[in-house]
């Protein structure tokens, strides 16, 4: 009887384990049904290489969005790793046990906040102040990336700090008994032990500004047009596809999802990158 | 990765729970879908046709004038809304009615001293060839035009309307009338257009060729920008459509619709 209920209890579960997977590939399948044959119609070269995006008379051209969302995720990362990994440290190096209990979960509860509410602080402050400030329409790559790096800090501080703090505390003590200062021993020993984590943890939050919607396209103009300046209004890809969804028939609808194609295999090759390079650092914790 | 499969997946399980619940109810359903334009406007007429006719359940679907085409077409919807000037081919083989008409206002930022501007000035701000403010006599400052995403019923229409306009690769695109209205009261120098129906205090419409986007001015037909909200449906519908439909044509759903904003058909 006992056996019998862990079988079942096995057998459930087993099924719900791939019926995960199977919906990733019913995803995938789905995505490149409707996209693929659209790509090969219009000539891959031309929807990936030419900017002029105009649906209604037939001109699908996305490298202006390509571009943009590269543009927008590397922004991203330039604000939130910094000041991700640089709190990570201070949370687990230099903040009181006491302290950390409290400021660790607080930061995760960031990530809980939905995306929408940080556009509306983007377009309700940071545009505007980049308006007055420094020019251009204030709806830009600057305020797409502020906010997305913003949005991407939880995911960096939880994971690096986690990876930060699985460092055995023997290693500290070598290096401090060695006679390396505080610091010298956090950024020699602590952090190169703990430097899996940190790429894994800046890879994720990649995928999550690379991938984020709504806040973006709050904030950055979906201006289809490869930008020049900081202040320049972007469409990132998310946001071609969330724009035009409800309007899109026929030909139109094809291309969102042929954006869509687009986007599965960008985010496919960053979790790849993610998933060898935790591989092959041995792991983290 | 995992938390965006995680919410496809709730959402899967959540349409699923809606479908199971939506099936088998005795009453006649009529579902509507199409222009986001005049949803809201079909949902309080909804609300108030069942009020009275409880055998009846109504569904209004946004999705867009398109889907609306499409949807009536298709049979997923009885009737399609579509707020378009001129109907696609597609719409041929359905009948159509103009249930009301919409002004569409070209808007600015209070603080633009521009009151008024001609169909030639809004076709060069648009398209780009006037880029600064004090070529139309305003402020020296760059024009920031704001439009709606590609397909949309507004936007077509406006293009339409206005005539041989390419927008300029520089504006900046909104997904709704109301971010379209937000967007132009945070800008000082920003040009927008949108449903005369949400034009408020933050914004402020200009006149075009000298008309003012009024329910007085579209009626006598010298506003230009305006256009027309259709319904379509195919021939043989139910008895129960065809009521509601003759109930939105009906004086007293037109009163409603123009008590809201928006002007009635004929």
């Amino acid at each position: 009887m006992k056996i019998n209920g862990e079988k079942i209890a096995k057998g459930i579960l087993t099924l719900v384990a791939f019926s995960a997977l199977a919906s990733l590939l019913l995803i995938a399948v789905f995505i490149f049904k409707e996209g693929f044959p659209f790509m090969l119609k219009v000539g891959i070269g031309d929807f990936l290489f030419s900017s002029t995006w105009n649906p209604q008379v037939g001109q699908f051209g996305i490298y202006a969005m390509i571009v943009a969302s590269l543009y927008v995720t590397f922004g991203a990362m330039l604000i939130g790793v910094p000041l991700g990994i640089a709190g990570a440290i201070f949370i687990n190096e230099f903040l009181p046990r006491a302290l950390m209990r409290i400021i660790k979960p607080t930061i995760e509860l960031l990530a809980g906040i939905p995306s929408v509410v940080f556009g509306f602080l983007g377009v309700m402050v940071l545009a505007p102040f980049i308006r007055e400030h420094l020019g251009g329409p204030g709806l830009s790559v600057l305020a797409a990336s502020v906010i997305l790096g913003v949005m991407v800090l939880p995911t960096v501080i939880s994971i690096s700090s986690d990876a930060i703090g699985a460092v055995p505390k023997s290693y500290r003590e070598g290096a401090l008994a060695l006679g390396a200062t505080r610091w010298q021993s956090v950024h020699m020993v602590t952090v190169k032990a703990a430097r899996s984590g940190i790429i894994a943890s800046v890879i994720l939050a990649m995928g999550r500004a690379l991938g984020e919607t709504m806040a973006v396209i709050m904030v950055a103009g979906n201006t289809v047009k490869i930008p020049h300046a900081v202040t320049d209004p972007v469409r990132t890809l998310t946001a071609n596809i969330a724009l035009e969804m409800s309007n899109a028939t026929g030909m139109a609808r094809e291309a969102l999802f042929a954006t869509g194609v687009v986007l599965f295999v960008v985010i496919m090759i960053l979790n790849g990158i993610a998933l060898s390079v935790i591989k092959g650092r041995g792991g983290m914790k | 990765m995992r938390r965006n499969f995680l919410k496809t997946c709730s959402a899967c399980a959540a349409a699923g729970i809606v479908l199971v619940a939506g099936c088998g109810k005795p009453r006649e359903s009529i579902t509507m879908a199409g222009s986001t334009a005049f949803q809201p406007f079909a949902e309080k007429l909804a609300d108030q046709y069942m009020n009275t006719h409880p055998a009846v359940s109504i569904t209004i679907q946004g999705g867009g004038s398109a889907l609306g085409i499409q949807s009536a077409l298709s049979g997923t919807a009885q009737i399609g809304m579509a707020d378009l000037v001129t109907l696609p081919k597609e719409a041929d083989a359905m009948k159509r009615v103009v249930v009301a008409r919409d002004g569409i206002a070209v808007v600015l930022n209070p603080a633009n001293g521009i009151t008024g501007l001609t169909l030639e000035q809004i076709r060069g701000l648009f398209s780009g060839t006037v880029k600064n403010w004090k070529e139309v006599g305003g402020a020296d400052h760059a024009v920031a035009v704001i439009s709606r995403e590609s397909g949309s019923g507004t936007r077509t229409s406006f293009e339409q309307i206005i005539g041989g306009v390419t927008l300029t690769a520089n504006a900046l695109i909104q997904d709704s009338n109301g971010t379209i209205r937000e967007t132009v009261a945070n800008d000082a120098y920003a040009i927008g257009y949108l449903s005369h129906g949400l034009i408020n205090e933050k914004i402020k419409p200009v006149t075009v060729d000298g008309f003012s986007c009024t329910e007085k001015d579209i009626m006598a037909g010298s506003y230009k920008l305006v256009r027309p909200v259709y319904l379509v449906y195919r021939d043989g519908v139910s008895p129960a459509c065809q009521a509601f439909l003759d109930y939105l044509l009906s004086a007293e759903a037109q009163e409603l619709l123009y008590t809201n904003g928006l002007i009635k058909a004929k």
